[in-house]
């Protein structure tokens, strides 16, 4: 239990600073490396709740996805981060008001949802695991609106290169076939070269 | 549900068929490259045809598959085959155009195709997640067809727009339908009605919130006002084959749609909802019509000819009965005829291989090409609604509902409006055949541009001789909107009460 409890509380903790990190840190790209930090713990989190999927799902989609095309963002486009930081004490008064809203709204959800014992939890049966459990639905009852969201994930893609493809004329690619089927006689010569007279 | 075998799947044969198919294409395609994109809209309209007649094949009472979350019945073959005649118009329209505008590339009839299948799925749908999922696989598509002249600046334009403002009315239906769902506990449509009579008090106004975001977001689709402002630009910018695609199919989708929601879950409830579709029908067709006088572009107006048309198609279904979703399903596909002629007789209007976008440049048509500016007069005397041109019968059947259910004022309301709406129709005449001549056009060569502008100007006249087969047909289709006295194969509406006991 106390084993527990540490590491909850080192996953919470790290999870808190590195959150924090991401919107204090000067440079951006360790900003975007903070957060990565921040999926990894929120992820363990997951895992000692027994939520293994979403962890899973969180290290992939969030980590391996999401926060590498922010890396690739931060790095490619050229944004001048710190004409951004300006201003930062004038909004600070609405940012807090902000967060003290979400902040009660969330304590008030909580009270409603788990206050006055409304919401009851089903057990799922031992010997299935969340993942089975998910995928024993997603592939059956819901197989329909997951073959059809493949669908839209095509067209996403075939609209992304429809639209920012170009095929260049006069690019020299790398074509491995032709280096590999290249055989000495085709392309070189051997000149026997006279002594002092040259080629 | 009971595993999936070839045969429990054959409600959705004509999807599968056109989903499989699409991908092979896709993959020729990828493969021949650009060359091959005139062979692969033929193709895709054999695509189309053969998923059409496959419709016919199926039983025409009501089925439900795929878990309850896809039906099939009258409706749905009549709105699809009405898509069907929709897609292979503009397939016919698009692969010339896209030749002479140097756009030749083999991701359009593909995007088509997928667009295609995203509304066959969307009038089938009979459960949130699946209605929404198809106007998501339907609207993605035509977000990148508006944006497929990517170097013009106007089309870049028009598909950001519509892409931005589409993912907005795609949020508020997403939380529409959470609300419905947190305040039924259920999505399928045959358990929400189930429920529906059992709410009162605050869950059935946080349902009805639900319907209200959904309805929304439904009404940017089909465009009435006030979630009209992307259509101008949109078909603006868009290139000529795509808007007139926009203007026949997506619409009669979304129209279909939205009588399946209406009529189906919501039956009971029609006193709630009935005022919101009244206020965007007299919307539209005010404000199409009057924003339409101001137009000088050719596209633009009909930009605003679709919003006052969609007012009009509105008054059926405000009538909540399926007489009412009858005459508004048969005066879009009317609508769509017609607009396809219209935009056959649009992209004939190039003058040194450049096309026209100017009403003034239709100056003096009568005498350069009489012909064409006697089809093109027919077939605006046809969508202003003048006897007894196709037009007519589409306006006449919508008033003669909304005066049956006792709405007299909005079916007077709505004639004063097309009224007003008629005089711009009316001035394009007056341009062809009044004013001075222009140099002429190019000469026309597209044989199937020529077929679809004949065939639309033979509907619209010859419509005459048997107006009320068509309507019939229509009214046939929506007896079975209803889902009240269905019994779908599996029910999961046990879980609303459920809920409802816990939740209390």
């Amino acid at each position: 239990m106390i084993v527990q409890a540490v590491v909850f509380y080192l996953f919470a903790s790290v999870m808190l600073l590195s959150a924090t990190a991401v919107i204090t840190l000067k440079n951006p790209v360790h900003s975007v490396l903070c957060l990565i930090l921040a999926f990894f713990n929120a992820a363990g989190l997951f895992l000692m709740l027994g939520a293994e999927f979403v962890a899973m799902i969180l290290v992939i989609a969030y980590v391996g996805a999401v926060a590498v095309l922010f890396l690739f963002v931060v790095m490619m486009l050229d944004i001048d981060f710190s004409r951004l930081r300006e201003g930062v004490v004038k909004y600070a008064p609405i940012g807090i008001v902000l967060g003290v809203v979400l902040l009660a709204e969330l304590l008030l959800l909580f009270r409603a949802v788990f206050g006055e014992g409304r919401f009851e939890t089903q057990a799922v049966t031992d010997d299935v695991t969340n993942t089975q459990a998910l995928g024993q639905v997603l592939y059956t009852d819901y197989i329909y609106i997951f073959q059809s969201a493949g669908l839209i994930l095509l067209v996403a893609m075939i609209g992304a290169i429809v639209l920012t493809l170009t095929h260049r004329t006069g690019v020299k690619r790398q074509n491995v076939g032709d280096q590999v089927s290249r055989r000495p006689e085709d392309v070189l010569e051997i000149h026997k070269v006279e002594k002092r007279t040259g080629v | 549900m009971t595993g999936l075998t070839f045969v429990s799947l054959y409600p959705v044969w004509p999807e599968l068929f056109m989903v499989i198919s699409t991908l092979m294409l896709l993959v020729i395609g990828v493969i021949k490259g650009n060359e091959f994109t005139s062979l692969l809209f033929k193709l895709c309209f054999g695509v189309v045809a053969i998923s059409a007649i496959m419709m016919f094949g199926v039983p025409t009472e009501k089925i439900y598959a795929l878990n309850d979350m896809f039906v099939l019945g009258r409706f749905a073959m009549f709105s699809k085959l009405a898509i069907a005649v929709a897609v292979g118009i503009s397939l016919i329209l698009s692969s010339r155009y896209l030749r002479e505008e140097a756009l030749n590339r083999f991701e359009y009839p593909i995007l088509m195709m997928f667009a295609t299948l995203g509304m066959f799925m969307m009038v089938s749908a009979s459960h949130l997640l699946s209605f929404y999922i198809a106007l998501e696989l339907q609207s993605l598509s035509l977000y990148v067809l508006a944006a497929f002249r990517r170097r013009s600046v106007t089309s870049s334009e028009a598909g950001l727009k519509y892409f931005i403002l589409g993912a907005l009315s795609s949020g508020l239906i997403l939380f529409g339908i959470s609300l419905i769902y947190g305040f039924t506990g259920v999505l399928g449509y045959s358990d929400i009605a189930s429920v529906v009579p059992g709410l009162e008090g605050d869950r059935l106004t946080g349902f009805l919130f639900g319907v209200m975001f959904v309805l929304s977001g439904l009404a940017f689709k089909v465009s009435a006002v006030p979630f009209h402002m992307w259509t101008p630009d949109v078909y603006e910018g868009a290139p000529t084959s795509v808007t007139a695609f926009f203007a026949m199919a997506p619409k009669l989708a979304a129209f279909a749609m939205l009588i399946r929601f209406l009529g189906g879950p919501l039956e009971n409830l029609a006193d709630q909802w009935q005022v919101v579709i009244i206020f965007l029908s007299v919307m539209s067709m005010a404000w199409g019509a009057f924003a339409g006088l101001a137009q000088t572009r050719i596209k633009r107006l009909l930009a605003y000819s679709s919003i006052s048309n969609v007012g009009f198609a509105l008054i059926g279904v405000a009538a909540a009965t399926a007489e009412g979703y009858a005459a508004a399903m048969f005066y879009m596909v009317i609508y769509m005829i017609t607009t396809a002629g219209i935009f056959a007789f649009v992209m004939f209007m190039r003058r040194d291989g450049r096309a026209l976008k100017e009403i003034s440049d239709l100056s003096g048509l009568s005498k350069t090409h009489p012909l064409m500016a006697y089809g093109f007069a027919v077939l605006m005397f046809s969508i202003s609604g003048i006897p007894p041109l196709a037009g007519f019968f589409g306006k006449f059947f919508v008033f003669e509902v909304a005066v049956a259910e006792g709405m007299y004022a909005l079916a007077v309301f709505g004639v004063l409006t097309s009224v007003v709406a008629a005089f711009y129709y009316l001035r394009i005449i007056k341009v062809m055949f009044f004013d001075e001549e222009e140099d002429a056009f190019d000469q026309p060569h597209s044989i199937g541009r020529k077929s679809v502008a004949v065939l639309a100007l033979a509907f619209s006249v010859l419509f005459i001789l048997s107006p009320l087969k068509l309507l019939e047909t229509a009214r046939q289709a929506t007896q079975v909107v209803y889902v009240s006295q269905d019994t779908p194969s599996t029910s999961d509406g046990g879980n609303a009460y459920e809920l409802e006991n816990t939740s209390r």
